[in-house]
């Protein structure tokens, strides 16, 4: 419409730094920008771990607080009244094992699952990796983790110095690649959702619900050892079910490991993941048009 | 050669109207019912646009068509336009929070984008976490920052309170805060979406200032805004869009000029539908003519209202106004009865007020007039804009053609003497 545009922009096409276009292909995520924008993610980190105790009076202490406090419920509850067996370590390691084990995974899930809504401000107004939100809830809560699994750690060498029960072994090298998996799982379910959750946001209630049912689902207050046989093709498809059992057994030695469980649950981790990534970064280039 | 950092190319975006999403999955499903049923669409929207722009018979509503331009290394362009004339699409996609439907858009170097100032900042950090944490979001690597980081608390006037948390700032802070992490931005591509209207009038000049300068610098800036004067003062060169096409590119001046010839009827008539209106209207204004049409310049004029008051008692004690400024709104004088110490009683029906001026002190040109009709201070019938003036030169004198920026002309006696 004016003569301003040149005719030379062919030749030049290798020099733009930045192609706008509409949708691209399948499998877009440009992960040279996640990595220059990671001072970002530092600092989204260093923003929600700081920034959710300021103004309390224990601060950071509430991160062994709450997995204590459900412990101790658990123990009452499961242990004391419904009298479940906990293969024969003590109460107390056992619940919180895998107490720990599903607060990761479960808070990975539900706080990258409103990445979107939540962002809509944000990312309705300036540019950047939009993965970089859901990644740093995942590192955020991998020092909770860390700080609760000290915690895990105490109780641990008290139990072991007392008592004969428990029998730490080389499992316990796994535990990376567990702590890996679960935030793999956890996004890659979290993304999704949150994908979906800018066209329907019902689905954001029905994951709160749907967490909790999957909690029951996964032997977090029971052991694997108590389900009946023909129950036992259920924890295969529960990608959940194998982490928490490995875990639990490389740190007391009870329970059992499973290799085609554990196959399985990287399997299907590895296959949400990248659907999660593929539908995410479809949905993130109009969802200010749908939010 | 000139350097092309900016290259846009048939830059379209398409909305689906209605249909496609409610946000609820049941309310997809009552649509999708009714559809099956041959039914209407329960939650079809109401076309907001009042049908005028151009929805396809798909439902897409085109925001942005086929918009093409490019710019150089170092311009700084302007972009005006009515609202929804696509303005606001254009920037979302050239900031990339939005993909568009159609074209692509070329870039050589970073962009920032200054949409709105502070996003992303967080009320329980201080202000030093949030200078770290809003440059981040704006494409500062921490460094960068650390670099900035005096001159931006320096700029923001709040050193005393840079460790405080935020939410204790006074809003007037706050917005000091984040236009200064935002000024300091060193990108190669600047887009700004009308923040400079923050702060006092003070921070205002100095943001206007730090605008300027950031585009001395030989940066790359888009600049929009509703701010005409401010256009004119930092964009050499202006893009006109309209229903979603870019009318013109060109000469900042000849742009505005033709955005304010477009979006107005006519010149010398009374056209007060679309402006703003303010007051009781107790007696209120009819019409408005000028006589006689077109004015001249240094010529005399009668301006003639028609007023009309509403109820039975009549009302006494008003003034009348006529509020001249420049075509960019900048106030050049007004006629005011209050001045002449003339107030008026209107009876109840209809009466007209003729003013007569002798001598019209206006250049050749087009002026936008404000009409006042008020008791005291208070506004009885006040209307925006809503008289599009424009003056000749008349027959006689070709001095009075051209106005060179000043567009008051006074009446004066020269006399030579000789010592």
């Amino acid at each position: 419409m004016h003569s301003k545009v040149s005719m030379n922009t062919n030749k030049n096409d290798s020099k733009w730094s930045t192609v706008i276009r509409p949708k691209t292909g399948w499998f877009d995520i440009s992960l040279k920008d996640l990595w220059q924008y990671r001072d970002l993610i530092t600092l989204f980190v260093r923003r929600d771990f700081v920034a959710v105790y300021k103004q309390t009076i224990l601060g950071p202490v509430w991160f062994l607080l709450q997995p204590l406090f459900s412990t101790i419920v658990f123990t009452v509850i499961f242990g004391m009244v419904a009298k479940i067996p906990t293969d024969g370590i003590p109460h107390v390691l056992f619940y919180l094992s895998g107490i720990i084990c599903w607060n990761y995974f479960s808070s990975c899930l539900t706080k990258s699952s409103d990445t979107f809504i939540a962002n809509a401000g944000i990312f309705g107004k300036v540019y950047f990796p939009r993965l970089a939100v859901p990644l740093s809830v995942a590192i955020t809560n991998m020092i909770t983790f860390f700080i609760q699994l000290i915690l895990l750690l105490c109780i641990l060498i008290y139990y072991y110095l007392t008592s004969q029960v428990i029998h730490p072994n080389l499992w316990l090298l796994s535990i990376p690649f567990l702590l890996l998996e679960m935030a793999a799982l956890g996004l890659g379910f979290g993304i999704l959702f949150s994908s979906l959750t800018t066209k329907y946001r019902d689905l954001s209630y029905l994951l709160t619900f749907g967490v909790q049912l999957w909690m029951y689902a996964t032997p977090v207050v029971y052991p694997m050892s108590q389900i009946p046989e023909k129950w036992r093709w259920f924890f295969i498809i529960n990608p959940m079910a194998a982490i928490v059992e490995t875990f639990r057994y490389a740190f007391t030695g009870a329970g059992s490991i499973n290799f085609i469980n554990l196959l399985w649950s990287v399997c299907i981790t590895v296959m949400v993941l990248f659907t999660g990534i593929i539908v995410f970064s479809k949905i993130e280039k109009t969802f200010m048009d749908t939010v | 050669m000139s350097n092309i950092v900016i290259n846009v190319e048939n830059l379209s975006k398409s909305y689906r109207l209605g249909i496609i999403n409610h946000g609820m999955l049941y309310k997809d499903l009552q649509s999708w019912w009714a559809r099956t049923r041959g039914k209407e669409d329960p939650n079809t929207r109401v076309d907001v646009h009042g049908g005028k722009r151009d929805i396809d018979a798909a439902g897409h509503f085109w925001a942005l068509k086929d918009v093409s331009f490019s710019m150089d290394e170092g311009d700084v362009l302007g972009i005006i336009g009515k609202n929804g004339a696509g303005k606001s699409t254009l920037l979302k996609i050239l900031s990339r929070v939005t993909a568009p439907t159609k074209g692509t858009v070329k870039v050589k170097g970073r962009i920032a984008s200054l949409l709105e100032v502070g996003t992303g900042f967080h009320p329980e950090l201080t202000g030093r976490e949030n200078i770290y944490l809003n440059g981040a979001i704006l494409g500062m690597t921490r460094k960068e920052v650390d670099r900035k980081f005096d001159e931006i608390v320096s700029f923001s006037e709040i050193d005393d309170f840079i460790d405080t948390p935020v939410k204790r700032y006074s809003s007037g802070m706050y917005v000091r805060l984040a236009f200064a992490v935002a000024a300091h931005l060193e990108p190669e591509i600047l887009i700004i979406d009308e923040v400079l209207a923050v702060g006092d009038a003070s921070f205002q000049k100095k943001c206007l200032g730090k605008m300027g300068e950031v585009s001395k610098q030989g940066r790359t800036v888009l600049f929009v805004s509703h701010n005409l004067t401010a256009i004119r003062n930092l964009c050499p060169k202006t893009l006109l869009l309209s229903s979603g096409k870019a009318v013109k590119l060109g000469d900042t001046s000849s742009i505005i000029n033709k955005y304010l010839i477009d979006n107005q009827k006519g010149y010398n008539i009374f056209n007060p539908i679309g402006n703003e209106r303010i007051g009781d209207r107790m007696v209120s204004i009819e019409d408005f003519k000028i006589q006689p049409n077109p004015p001249v310049t240094g010529g005399s004029v009668k301006f003639i209202f028609s007023l009309f008051v509403k109820n039975k008692k009549p009302v006494t004690g008003i003034e009348l106004a006529i509020a001249v400024s420049t075509s960019d709104k900048m106030p050049i004088f007004q006629v005011f009865s209050g001045h002449m110490s003339k107030d008026f009683m209107f009876p109840p029906g209809r009466s007209k007020v003729i003013v007569k001026i002798d001598y019209l002190p206006l250049m050749t040109g087009v002026y936008s007039c404000n009409l006042w009709l008020g008791k005291g201070r208070a506004p009885v019938d006040w209307i925006k804009e809503c008289v599009l003036l424009k003056v000749e030169s008349g027959k006689t004198k070709k001095e009075f053609i051209e106005n060179r920026g000043y567009p008051i002309i006074i009446k004066s006696k020269w006399k030579q003497t000789v010592d």
